[in-house]
């Protein structure tokens, strides 16, 4: 299963990439927010606040391109024809989905580098990394564990055919629930249990912790457990859906 | 041996209607139909759009779940034994969609034959064995986007045989394909059976179902209406015979009389241009060409002739008296 695993996300990582709309995306958008964050840092003589930003809006990037991803992919499989051809492949479900959106979660690693590159050769924005051993652990960890909530978005896509539409409603509470955008420390206090559940707010506090100095163990080991929750819930509604899907004949489009 | 057997196989769809007040609607797409296919046959299932065949070759590869009914693989039960069916059945439908489009021939059979399980050191081989076989051998690194139907259709069947299923499912693979294209994409799949494997193949082309099949059924508004060799369905309308009249401009009343005039089967109405060709199948031991003629209301009759019966007009009167 790993080497279909590793097929699968060398095959969709390669049709992403292949289309210039998504990396696009991946790369324009959060240049720029971070471009807007680093003027009002500067503006506020904030300095050394610039990486922090940079990496809030590369996070944001990979969260749009999970997000999109799999919303998205659910929807490109059933138009293309493909979803149909895939769910009656003899490999459970799950080994096709889980590639896909680890690879839409992959792709947003475009979005780390952009803003970090733009930040460093236009607002002079400095790359030394407190934890660097970490920092490069901390990234692949955070985009795992934002993939696997892909997994468990796009398993209702399979289900409900206009549910990639919800899917955009996502971006931007969770940007702000997870601290992408703003300090969680600025939002009331219920906004916290959300918070908790979301793997973007630990992998953002793994990844900041690890370039700016703080605890990464905590924000790492949470992206872990909550990865592997994830896992099994995208595993279980994946089964259950795809009877269902089945049944209500929401494969195809016709 | 029957390697795939419906049993009185059901399937209905529901729909909504209107936007403020929605209705719930059922749909029977699929009303009771029973076969079975023997091992190393070539069997046809022919109907006319809507008349439920995408419906049961979907239900038999395990993408829908029938409503009511039985469907068995190899002895496998479609919907308790799915995977165990999955990995023993290739499956190929018409038209552009199914592949990626933005990766090259060669990405897609890759992907698939990991999902197929075709042991890694066997892939290479097998996807050339497959290229070569559906003509596609040099343009496999091209990208699927830029590929012709009848190149995208090959590819297809590519992806359908590259674990080496037993039994395969065709749905309507020439659709759109231009002749040439279909020819050799119908040779394709005459070399299937020869392989001896089991074929189930849908189209709504008569003289594709003649060539290839070995039996068929006919399936209209989800039932199958007649079983049997193209042979027997011929001499179901052998005993009459078939009149052809080009008319210019003739009304659907007339036609409609027609259909009513005694001795009548069956009537068809091909646009032709400006004229339309009336294809009125009648009884044995009937000359009918007057009272034929004398139902067009004046309209401009061109050449009339007389001829036997082929499968198309068995068809024709099969599906219209359903």
């Amino acid at each position: 299963m790993l080497r279909v695993f590793w097929i699968g996300w060398l095959f969709n990582l390669k049709n992403l990439t292949n289309s210039l709309f998504f990396v696009l995306i991946s790369v324009l958008q959060p240049v720029i927010f971070a471009s807007i964050a680093f003027f009002m840092f500067d503006r506020g003589d904030r300095g050394g606040g610039l990486l922090y930003a940079a990496l809030g809006a590369g996070l944001m990037g990979i969260w749009s391109s999970t997000l999109f991803g799999s919303g998205g992919a659910i929807q490109w499989m059933r138009w293309q024809g493909t979803l149909e051809i895939a769910v009656a492949a003899p490999v459970r479900f799950l080994w096709i989905l889980l590639p896909l959106t680890i690879s839409t979660a992959t792709i947003g690693l475009y979005s780390i580098v952009a803003t970090l590159f733009w930040g460093r050769v236009f607002f002079g924005v400095p790359l030394s990394f407190v934890h660097p051993a970490l920092f490069a652990l901390a990234l692949p960890v955070t985009v795992v564990s934002l993939g696997l909530l892909g997994l468990v978005l796009a398993s209702t896509f399979v289900l409900y055919r206009q549910a990639s539409a919800f899917s955009n409603l996502l971006e931007y509470p969770v940007w702000l629930a997870t601290g992408l955008l703003v300090p969680l420390s600025l939002l009331p206090g219920w906004v916290e249990w959300l918070s908790w559940v979301l793997a973007p707010t630990w992998g953002m506090e793994a990844v900041r912790n690890a370039a700016l100095g703080g605890e990464v163990w905590e924000g790492l080991g949470m992206c872990v457990l909550l990865g592997a929750v994830y896992l099994v819930l995208g595993s279980f509604f994946m089964h259950n859906f795809e009877r269902r899907a089945r049944q209500q004949a929401t494969l195809s489009l016709t | 041996m029957n390697v795939v057997e419906a049993v009185d196989l059901r399937r209905t769809y529901k729909t909504t209607t209107g936007t403020i007040r929605r209705r719930s609607l059922e749909v029977e797409a699929v009303r009771g139909i029973s076969f079975a296919i023997a091992e190393g046959e070539l069997f046809g299932l022919l109907g006319p759009n809507g008349a439920g065949k995408t419906t049961t070759i979907k239900m038999l590869i395990t993408l829908l779940i029938p409503t009511s009914g039985e469907a068995r693989v190899l002895g496998h039960d479609v919907v308790e034994d799915a995977r165990w069916v999955r990995e023993r059945i290739g499956y190929v439908f018409g038209g552009d969609r199914g592949l990626y489009e933005r990766l090259s021939a060669m990405d897609n059979l890759r992907y698939f034959a990991e999902l197929y399980g075709v042991e890694p050191k066997g892939q290479r081989a097998r996807i050339d064995e497959l290229l070569e076989l559906v003509g596609l051998k040099g343009r496999e690194k091209e990208r699927v986007e830029g590929y012709s139907r009848g190149m995208r259709q090959r590819l297809h069947i590519a992806r359908g045989l590259l674990h080496d299923p037993p039994v395969v499912f065709l749905d309507e693979p020439t659709i759109g394909v231009d002749p040439v294209g279909a020819r050799e994409l119908r040779a394709t799949i005459a070399s299937l059976t020869a392989s001896g494997k089991t074929v189930l193949l849908t189209t709504h082309y008569m003289f594709e179902a003649d060539a290839l099949c070995d039996r068929i059924a006919v399936i209209a508004n989800g039932e199958i209406v007649a079983q049997g060799t193209p042979q027997e369905l011929k001499a179901g309308v052998a005993d009459g015979s078939v009149v052809e009249v080009e008319v210019f401009g003739v009304e659907e009343r007339s036609v409609e009389r027609l259909r009513q005039l005694a001795g009548v089967r069956a009537v068809t109405v091909e646009d032709q241009e400006q004229k339309q060709l009336l294809i009125v199948q009648t009884a044995p031991g009937l000359e009918l060409t007057h009272a034929i003629l004398s139902q067009l209301d004046g309209a401009s009759v061109g050449r009339v002739s007389s001829r036997e019966p082929t499968l198309e007009d068995a068809y024709v009167a099969l599906v219209t008296a359903a």
